[in-house]
Parts: C-alpha cells; sequence; structure tokens
C-alpha cells in the first residue's frame, strides 16, 4: 500500500510592485479557518504600506495613460485567469470562510470582474457629456482616474467583497493600495497571483495583508493617496480614519447598491474643458 | 500712448431699499434671532454701513435644521414638475429684479458694477432656469438607478460671488428635493437677505430654504449640527479640511470647492493679443478673488519679456475706482481682513526677491483698495508661487518644454482650474489630458455656465457644480 502523498504548502505572501515579498518587517499572523490552521500571512508593516503607495503612485499615470481598449484587454485577461484558477479560488474562500457555496462567491467574482473590464472603453461615453453652454464654445466633461486609491476591503466576503471594490478601482484606471481582510486574507492573494500573470503593470495593484488597526491609518494619512475607499471600516473606526483623510482632502468613498457605473465614477475625477468656436 | 479720461459713469442706486435692520429667514418668515445679536454689515468701496445683519447663534440653527427637516418630506413628495415650476418663478423673479440685485451685490461686496450686471446676476438666474429643468428629469440623470434627495443641506458660501454661490448651491439641491439652510458669508450677507424675498414672492413652501447669517462660528454650527445630512462648503482649502475632519465618521454626505493656484500657461505660437487679455481676465476678474484665478502665469520662455511688456501697458489702461460706476473695471478689495492678507503675501513676495510691477493708479481715500500686479522674476519655491493670494497678483514664471510647463503647472496641492493659450490644437489637447485640474481653459479664461460642470481636482476640494454633474452630490442612488 502506496504512503499517502505529502502535500506542498503554499507560503502566503504580499503582492508589492509586481512581486511578491515578504514584510520588510519580516512578521507574519496566523490565519485560521473553520477547520483550524490555514497558513502563515504576513503581517504587513507601516513601511509595507508606504512603499506600496510609492509603487503605486510610479505605475499610475502608466496605467492611466494606456487607451481604454488596452486596460479593458488587461482586466479581461485578468478575469481568464481567475476562471482559470476557479478551483484554486474556490478552494481558498471555502477554507477561508467554511461554506458550501464558495463556488457562487468566486462565479460572482469572476463575472464581476468580466463586466467591469468591459467598462473601461465606455465609462466616458456614459459618464461624460458635451454641454450647451450659452457662448461660442466647445465644452466637454469627461471622467479621468484620480491617481492613486487606497482599498480598506470588506472583511467578509474574502474574494467577492475584495474584487466589487477593486476592479472598478482598476477599471477607472486607478493604481490601488489593498488592505485584504484581515482575517481571511488568503483569497486576496490568490487573486493577486491572477494579476501577476495577466500583464497587470507591476505597481498597479498592490495587496497587502496584516492588522487593520496598525495599517489602515497610515493608508489613510498617507499624502500620496488620492481617495480611500472605506467600504470595510467598521463603525467604531470610521471616524478616526475618515479623519486621517482628511489631511490632503482625499475622496472618501464607500460602495453603492450592486455592480454600476456609478461605482466606476466614484474613483474618478470629472475634467470639463472649454475652448472658443471661431471662424 | 494718448490718455482717454472717462467722465463718471455711475449707477444709481434708488432701486434698492437697504432695511437698517434684517431678520434670519427660517421657516417662510423673516424672524429676529434668538440670540439677540448682530453685526455691521459695510460697503468696501466706501466702509460706511448699510445694516445691522443678525448672528445666528446655536438655538437659531437649530430652529433652521428644524424647519427645513419639517419641510423635507413635502418637498420631496410633491409632484417634480411642481418642484420645476417653483424654481422656474425663482429664476424669473431673479431676472425681473436683476438690476436691484446688481446693485445691491456691488454694494455689499465691492466688484464692479458691470461685473455683477453682465455676469454674477445673469448667471444666478439661469442657474436655476437650467436646474429647474431636471427637477422632473432625473430617471433620465442618473440611468439605472433611482436618484433621492439627501434630506437637509448645510450650505456656507464665500464672499467673492455671493449670489452665484447661493444659486450654484440652493438650485442643485432644490432641483433633486432637498430642502437647505444657508448661510452666507459675513462680509456680503445682503443679496442671499433679497433672494429670501423673491422665495417669498415666488411661493415657495415654508422651510424649503432656511437663510441664516452670522461668520464662522455660525458656520460651524451649522455643518456640525446632528440633524443636517448634507453639507456643501465653498471657501478655502484650510477651512474645508476642518469641515471635513469635523465630519469625519458622522455619515454626512459632503462636497468641497475649495482654493486654487492656477497655472495661466502662455506657448509663443498663441495669438499674443488675445492671451494678453486672457491673462488680465484670468488674475484681475473680481480683484483676483476668485478661487479659480489664474494667479500663476506661465510663459514659454522665448517671449516672456514681450508678453510682459504688453501685460504692463495693459495694466495701465485698468481703471481702480467706484464699483458702481460703469466704465471700472477693478473695485474694491472685499474687507480689511483680505486686504491685509494680501498685503501681508506681496511683502513676502518683495521679501524673496520677486520683481514687483504696481500698475500707476490712484487708491480711492476710503474703503479698501490695492493695485494690479505682476511679479516677475519668480520661482516655484516663492510662496507668491505657492500660496492662494486670492487678490489682484500675479506671479510670472516661465518654462521651455511643453513637459516643463505641465511639471511646474502641476506642482502644487491644488487642481482647481489651469488655461492653455496656444494656436496648436493637437498641443491643446495633448495638455488637457495632462493638466490636473477639474476646469481647462483652452485660449480663454474665466468662462462659467450652468451647464458647465466646475471643481476641482486633489485639495481644491470634490463634487461638481453645474451641468447634469452638478446634480450627483444631492442624491443616493438606490
Amino acid at each position: 500500500m502506496a504512503a499517502e502523498r505529502l502535500a506542498v504548502n503554499k507560503t502566503y505572501k504580499l503582492y508589492l510592485n509586481g512581486g511578491f515579498p515578504r514584510s520588510e518587517s519580516g512578521r507574519s499572523y496566523e490565519i485560521t479557518g473553520p477547520d483550524g490552521f490555514l497558513a502563515n500571512a504576513v503581517r504587513a508593516s507601516r513601511k509595507d504600506v508606504r512603499d506600496a503607495v510609492t509603487a503605486a503612485r510610479a505605475a499610475s499615470s502608466k496605467w492611466a495613460g494606456l487607451t481604454a481598449y488596452n486596460r479593458g484587454q488587461i482586466l479581461y485577461r485578468v478575469a481568464e485567469m481567475m476562471e482559470a484558477r476557479s478551483a484554486e479560488l474556490v478552494d481558498e474562500v471555502s477554507r477561508a470562510e467554511g461554506i458550501e457555496e464558495a463556488g457562487r462567491q468566486v462565479d460572482e467574482a469572476i463575472d464581476s470582474w468580466v463586466w467591469y473590464a468591459g467598462w473601461t472603453d465606455k465609462i466616458a461615453q456614459v459618464m461624460g457629456s458635451l454641454n450647451p453652454v450659452a457662448g461660442p464654445y466647445f465644452n466637454l466633461t469627461a471622467p479621468e482616474p484620480i491617481g492613486v486609491a487606497g482599498i480598506i476591503a470588506p472583511g467578509e466576503s474574502s474574494l467577492a467583497g475584495v474584487v466589487a471594490r477593486l476592479a472598478p478601482a482598476l477599471c477607472a484606471g486607478n493604481a490601488v493600495v489593498v488592505l485584504a481582510s484581515e482575517s481571511h486574507p488568503l483569497p486576496a492573494i490568490a487573486l493577486s497571483e491572477c494579476f501577476a500573470t495577466a500583464d497587470v503593470p507591476p505597481g498597479v495593484a498592490n495587496v497587502l495583508t496584516g492588522h487593520r488597526d496598525e495599517l489602515a491609518p497610515v493608508l489613510a494619512a498617507h499624502l500620496d493617496v488620492d481617495a480611500l475607499d472605506v467600504t470595510g471600516v467598521g463603525e467604531d473606526k470610521l471616524g478616526e480614519i475618515e479623519e486621517a483623510a482628511a489631511g490632503n482632502v482625499k475622496r472618501v468613498i464607500r460602495a453603492g447598491p450592486g455592480r454600476s457605473p456609478y461605482e466606476v465614477t466614484a474613483f474618478m475625477e470629472m475634467k470639463t474643458v472649454w475652448h472658443p468656436k471661431g471662424a | 500712448m494718448p490718455r482717454w479720461d472717462y467722465a463718471p459713469a455711475p449707477e444709481a442706486t434708488d432701486i434698492v431699499t437697504v432695511k437698517d435692520t434684517y431678520g434670519l429667514f427660517i421657516g417662510g418668515e423673516e424672524v429676529e434671532p434668538l440670540s439677540g445679536d448682530y453685526f455691521k454689515t459695510i460697503n468696501p468701496a466706501t466702509e460706511e454701513v448699510l445694516a445691522a445683519i443678525p448672528e445666528a447663534g446655536l438655538e437659531d440653527i437649530e430652529a433652521a435644521v428644524a424647519a427645513a427637516r419639517k419641510a423635507a418630506g413635502t418637498w420631496a413628495a410633491i409632484a417634480p414638475a411642481d418642484r420645476a415650476k417653483y424654481l422656474f418663478r425663482i429664476a424669473r423673479a431673479m431676472q425681473e429684479r436683476q438690476r436691484e440685485l446688481a446693485v445691491l451685490e456691488t454694494m455689499n461686496g465691492g466688484k464692479p458694477i458691470k461685473e455683477s450686471r453682465d455676469i454674477d446676476v445673469p448667471l444666478a438666474g439661469a442657474h436655476f432656469f437650467y436646474y429647474a429643468g431636471w427637477a422632473d428629469k432625473l430617471e433620465f440623470a442618473f440611468p439605472g438607478r433611482n436618484a433621492e434627495p439627501l434630506g437637509v443641506c448645510a450650505q456656507v458660501i464665500p464672499w467673492n460671488f455671493p449670489l452665484l454661490m447661493l444659486a450654484w448651491k440652493i438650485a442643485p439641491a432644490l432641483a433633486t428635493g432637498n430642502t437647505v439652510v444657508l448661510k452666507p458669508a459675513e462680509t456680503t450677507p445682503l443679496t442671499a437677505l433679497l433672494f429670501a424675498q423673491i422665495c417669498h414672492q415666488a411661493g415657495l413652501p415654508a422651510g424649503v430654504v432656511n437663510i441664516v447669517t452670522g461668520a464662522g462660528e455660525t458656520g460651524a454650527a451649522l455643518v456640525n449640527h446632528p440633524g443636517v445630512d448634507k453639507v456643501a462648503f465653498t471657501g478655502s482649502t484650510e477651512v474645508g479640511k476642518q469641515i471635513q475632519r469635523s465630519l469625519a465618521g458622522s455619515g454626512k454626505h459632503l462636497s468641497l470647492e475649495l482654493g486654487g493656484k492656477a497655472a495661466n500657461i502662455v506657448f509663443a505660437d498663441a495669438p499674443l493679443d488675445q492671451a494678453v487679455e486672457g491673462i488680465v481676465n484670468g488674475i484681475f476678474f473680481n480683484q483676483g478673488h476668485v478661487c479659480c484665478a489664474g494667479s500663476r502665469l506661465l510663459l514659454q520662455e522665448s517671449i516672456a519679456t514681450r508678453v510682459v511688456s504688453k501685460l504692463k501697458r495693459r495694466l495701465s489702461t485698468l481703471r481702480l475706482g467706484d464699483p458702481l460706476d460703469k466704465n471700472t473695471d477693478i473695485g474694491a478689495i472685499n474687507s480689511r481682513a483680505q486686504l491685509d492678507k494680501i498685503k501681508e503675501l506681496v511683502g513676502v513676495g518683495v521679501d524673496e526677491g520677486a520683481e514687483l510691477y504696481q500698475a500707476p493708479c490712484e487708491l480711492p481715500e476710503h474703503g479698501f483698495w490695492f493695485p494690479p500686479t505682476v511679479f516677475t522674476g519668480v520661482s516655484q519655491s516663492h510662496r507668491i508661487a505657492q500660496e492662494e493670494i486670492f487678490g489682484p497678483v500675479l506671479s510670472v514664471l516661465t518654462f521651455r518644454t511643453e513637459d516643463e510647463a505641465v511639471e511646474k503647472a502641476n506642482n502644487t496641492p491644488y487642481g482647481l482650474s489651469a488655461g492653455v493659450w496656444t494656436d496648436k490644437g493637437s498641443r491643446i489637447l495633448w495638455m488637457a489630458d495632462r493638466l490636473k485640474a477639474g476646469v481647462v481653459w483652452a485660449n480663454t479664461f474665466n468662462r462659467f455656465d450652468p451647464a458647465s460642470p466646475f471643481g476641482g481636482f486633489k485639495e481644491s476640494g470634490f463634487g461638481r457644480e453645474g451641468g447634469r454633474h452638478g446634480l450627483e452630490p444631492y442624491v443616493r442612488l438606490t
């Protein structure tokens, strides 16, 4: 009788500037699921947050400068990678949350990703405008990326929750730094492995794991972060986080109901351009 | 150059009746303040006292918010077409009383009558007219979602465009079914109080619009009142940050339209005479009391000397003086406090080594005045290149390439507006893509329209006013 094969366990790391480093602090914390120990996740440091913001800032203009068509293709490829790894993602979600219907959550995450990928080259048409001003001027308003967005991902729904915030932010053309769910961070790291194989440029999406109380205030106060999604911030911490965000007048964003282009424009700025008409 | 003298052409003020003492406008009535306190409002061009204005206290704010709350349910529930009709009535009444509004605006704020008559007041009426039409078409503004009102809006506005800022705040809020408590600026309350009469004439239901007067403390009490669902503020970035902090965790909706330090960029191929007019309009319009003023002039090096000399010549033709005179280009500085701030920063500019030029003009004996001022030899590290002066003071810098112009233009925490002057269409579009500003004026400057969204990037605030986009800060999408 052959011995049962011993599994190769995965080391879960951060996703930072296109690579998978451990924390510069060398720290980790234990992640458990309903069936006990799952992994030692990286416990990112405040320095890791700052490094991630630096990477995001450096990547933001290139990502924003791609054609909308190109960004849409890259994001669609992320969905392809998610589909290809769907068994793994289902396994991650079910081990993390101990739920039977993990498959439904993964389907929702992939379908949601495809939906937002298709918005990149339509958002300006649907949400921009040609403005009929009372004078001889050409005047239009078009959305453009804000720049660097910080996302404090929802604690529950370990994969679909992060996708619901990350997909519209990336669709909008921002570079992002995500703080994954503190208790269920592993599906978000598995998701970042899809980014790494989908031509998402390094630094455009950065995923950090660790203690919220330590990391979220740093992300919220960082002067090189332009917008902050607080969907995952608990009521008790909201005051502190939003107050920190005011230091550079950050746009503070929270999820609306379901998928919509308004979730994308929440991560965008409207720019209006005037030019005289004349012969 | 020949010297052309102009005979005085003052606008008559008999159309305006200024009362000695005003009340607050709460629940459709003019009421005495429960605080019992009053302050004087003056004409900044003469320092003459115009009226006593209530200083609303906590109890007054309480009453105003309660009146707005009481009206909110009915106002949100009436037929949208009727909401539209009320707004059309207000727009019409403002047009009917335009002369009165313009004269009063100039008397209380110091801006030239030709600006309040031709820009502020017509645009304010047009703003109500524009948003009136949206009130019963919201399902087409937000496809796929229902737009629901937020409830009671606290709105705090500045002194630079008192009536126009009132219109920017109240029109979209009412169109979307909200009720409002608005606080005009301490130095310019009179047109807002005249607007209260217009609401009365229009038969607007009591409590839909409430107007409370006072200074910063009144404003802080209003925005922090727990009965408020939404705060809209236009003013300095410093106060905007304070408000954002004080609202943290409250769940209140917020939109901010804050300061600016706009770059007005002139390339060598630009039509220079037109550009000079645009530069003058960009920084000397409304004495430079404009958040989107083109206060940093970026000149391409090869034309810098020529443009500065044209600019100085043009400055010498600007007429500074009585704001009520129809030929006046530069009116009074809005307040002594603002004049002191301008003088301080101009002093800093001189100390830091920039070269000062001031148009030769006589300043009236009474009132607050500052001559059109241009600093050349300014570097990016100078405070006059970084801080908002909010006065008729222009800082001139130079650049060589497009990339350098973009880098310098964006080198500021602000991002409200920018200007580009060039004959090359592709360069305009290239620049417009890269400038971090909510409004880009190409071959023009300081243009405004109710249909055109206005608002900032970065520390110039968030949310848009004007256009379809201006509805969004006042609705909840479900």
